[in-house]
């Protein structure tokens, strides 16, 4: 008798637990909604093929997002270019080569740490290194060098962690075969790793496109009145440009802003279905 | 002359004694099969032959492994080198995720072959050897992955042997398959002896007794027994054998 007593107690339990659990997913998924709805009842009326090719005005009716687009994409592509071939081969020597001591243990923290610090200090590091001491100013280069330290932890860690699924026995399949250390992680490692490498590249990217704080610091909060025409040039990106039409006081700069962040938030969007794509499309070609 | 020969071989992980002082010579084109309970240094005997064991820390070796006389154990010997003339089949089969032909092709290019005939020759030959041609000389562009685990058994067999090395070396290479392509690769086993020198690890001493022609058996890293398959299984003179033969443990 004593047995069921609690056994229907544990139900009640369980029950209320998943109401509870049930309203606290319920509320994230409001705010979101509260959120995407306003911004999207505000600016979605602003978005027309003008608003992408105009140049930034005085005027909130003809300013457009053109040069802090062609500005954030040049500016993700110099980024990625960095990072990922120097995040890929350190995540390579890291997993493949180096010895599992106590040092290694102490690095691997590190670079998880790293991915943890605020993105404002990379910044203010840039800004020192490539901004001043490098001399580069407020180009392109400097944000993409700043940006690319800022996703290389990520790189690493994503890296390392497709490394790390490729299962043992492709290795001295490989080795067995009498191929050196090299020729097993360039002809099977990395291919075998590859749909999960591009992954963590491409997460990390859509990480880098929302980032705001660490391109002011490293100087991107000007008026750039033309696109850039190369990498030494002076530029600006989209979170920028919104964050500087929220500043305006005109509600016509609102509604600008409005309509870049659904722009922003539909790229965003955009490349984080291209990374579960192609991480389903990986999954379904490699099973091991 | 013994293909392999070990001597006096022994082998530690960190503090622990895994082999002890074995001492054996296998003939060559002879298939020869290595037996015991799990644990008991048979697979790692098998991989001091191609140095497979220097890839994990901590291993330390004593005394000599021959093959043809030639201690691969010693200072000048090139590990990558002396890997490229023998086959390794694992447990598991473990095909690389890439085409079947790219997979038989896979020790040719590591060993520097660049002509695009005699890689379709080899491939092909390869496969034959393997009796996989006939199942996919239609599909050969297929991932590897879309094989049967008996076909990709029997492709990893292609692909050691498709660089034409002298030894075989198969670790338990049966144990993951249904008793149909188990068959089929004794079968190709029997095949390959005219050619190889074949030494296979089993848990299974039917399959042992089919194939083989000698049997070692192993207990605890050290070398109980070796004679004939024949006599290993009628007539074992170690009691040990005996015990582990008729099933008494293991």
């Amino acid at each position: 008798m004593i047995k069921r007593i609690k056994t229907n107690k544990a139900r009640i339990k369980d029950q209320l637990f998943k109401y509870f659990a049930m309203l606290c997913t319920g509320l994230c998924l409001l705010v979101l909604a509260l959120l995407l709805i306003d911004i999207i009842s505000k600016g979605i009326g602003r978005i027309n093929w003008s608003f992408f090719s105009n140049l930034p005005s005085r005027h909130f009716d003809e300013s457009g997002i053109y040069t802090a687009l062609i500005g954030m994409v040049s500016l993700l592509f110099l980024t990625v270019l960095i990072a990922m071939p120097i995040g890929i081969m350190a995540a390579i020597y890291l997993q493949e080569y180096g010895t599992k001591n106590r040092f290694a243990r102490i690095v691997e923290i590190n670079i998880a740490n790293l991915a943890g610090v605020p993105s404002v200090i990379y910044g203010i590091l840039g800004l020192q290194i490539f901004v001043r001491i490098a001399g580069f100013g407020n180009s392109i280069l400097a944000g993409a060098l700043t940006l690319a330290l800022l996703i290389m932890p990520i790189v690493i860690v994503a890296t390392r962690e497709a490394i790390k699924a490729v299962p043992n026995s492709l290795r001295e399949a490989s080795f067995g075969m009498g191929a050196t250390k090299w020729q097993t992680t360039r002809n099977v490692v990395i291919p075998a790793a590859w749909g999960g490498i591009l992954t963590g590249v491409i997460l990390s990217v859509s990480r880098a496109i929302g980032e705001t704080a660490p391109l002011i610091v490293v100087g991107a909060l000007v008026y750039v009145p033309f696109i850039p025409e190369g990498p030494l040039d002076q530029y600006t990106t989209l979170p920028i440009q919104i964050f500087n039409w929220t500043s305006r006081p005109q509600q016509g700069f609102i509604t600008n802003a409005a309509a870049g962040i659904i722009v922003l938030l539909a790229f965003t969007f955009l490349l984080n279905g291209i990374a579960i794509w192609l991480r389903n499309r990986w999954n379904n070609k490699v099973k091991f | 002359m013994y293909k392999l020969e070990s001597k006096n071989l022994n082998l530690w992980y960190g503090p622990k004694q895994a082999l002890k002082d074995i001492s054996m010579g296998v003939d060559a084109n002879t298939v020869t099969a290595f037996i015991g309970p799990s644990g008991c240094g048979k697979s790692t005997f098998l991989r001091c032959f191609n140095r497979m064991n220097d890839l994990i820390p901590n291993v330390r070796i004593t005394g000599q492994a021959l093959i043809d006389n030639i201690n691969i154990y010693s200072r000048n010997v090139d590990v990558y080198e002396h890997r490229k003339s023998i086959g390794m089949v694992f447990q598991k089969p473990n095909p690389f995720p890439k085409s079947i032909y790219e997979n038989v092709a896979y020790g040719l290019h590591i060993i520097g072959e660049n002509s695009k005939s005699i890689i379709d020759e080899s491939v092909e030959t390869a496969l034959k050897q393997a009796a996989l041609w006939n199942e996919v000389k239609d599909s050969l562009k297929k991932s590897a992955l879309a094989l049967s685990g008996g076909q990709q058994q029997r492709l990893c067999i292609a692909r050691a042997i498709a660089v034409k090395p002298s030894i075989l070396l198969m670790d338990e290479p049966a144990s993951a398959l249904d008793p149909l392509s188990t068959a089929k690769i004794e079968e190709l086993i029997y095949n390959l002896k005219k050619e190889y020198s074949i030494v296979i690890v089993t848990h299974n001493m039917q399959q042992a007794g089919r194939v083989s022609d000698k049997t070692a058996f192993f207990y605890l890293g050290e070398l109980i027994e070796y004679d004939n398959t024949s006599k290993i299984f009628t007539n074992p003179s170690k009691e040990a054998t005996q015990n582990y033969i008729t099933g008494r443990f293991g």
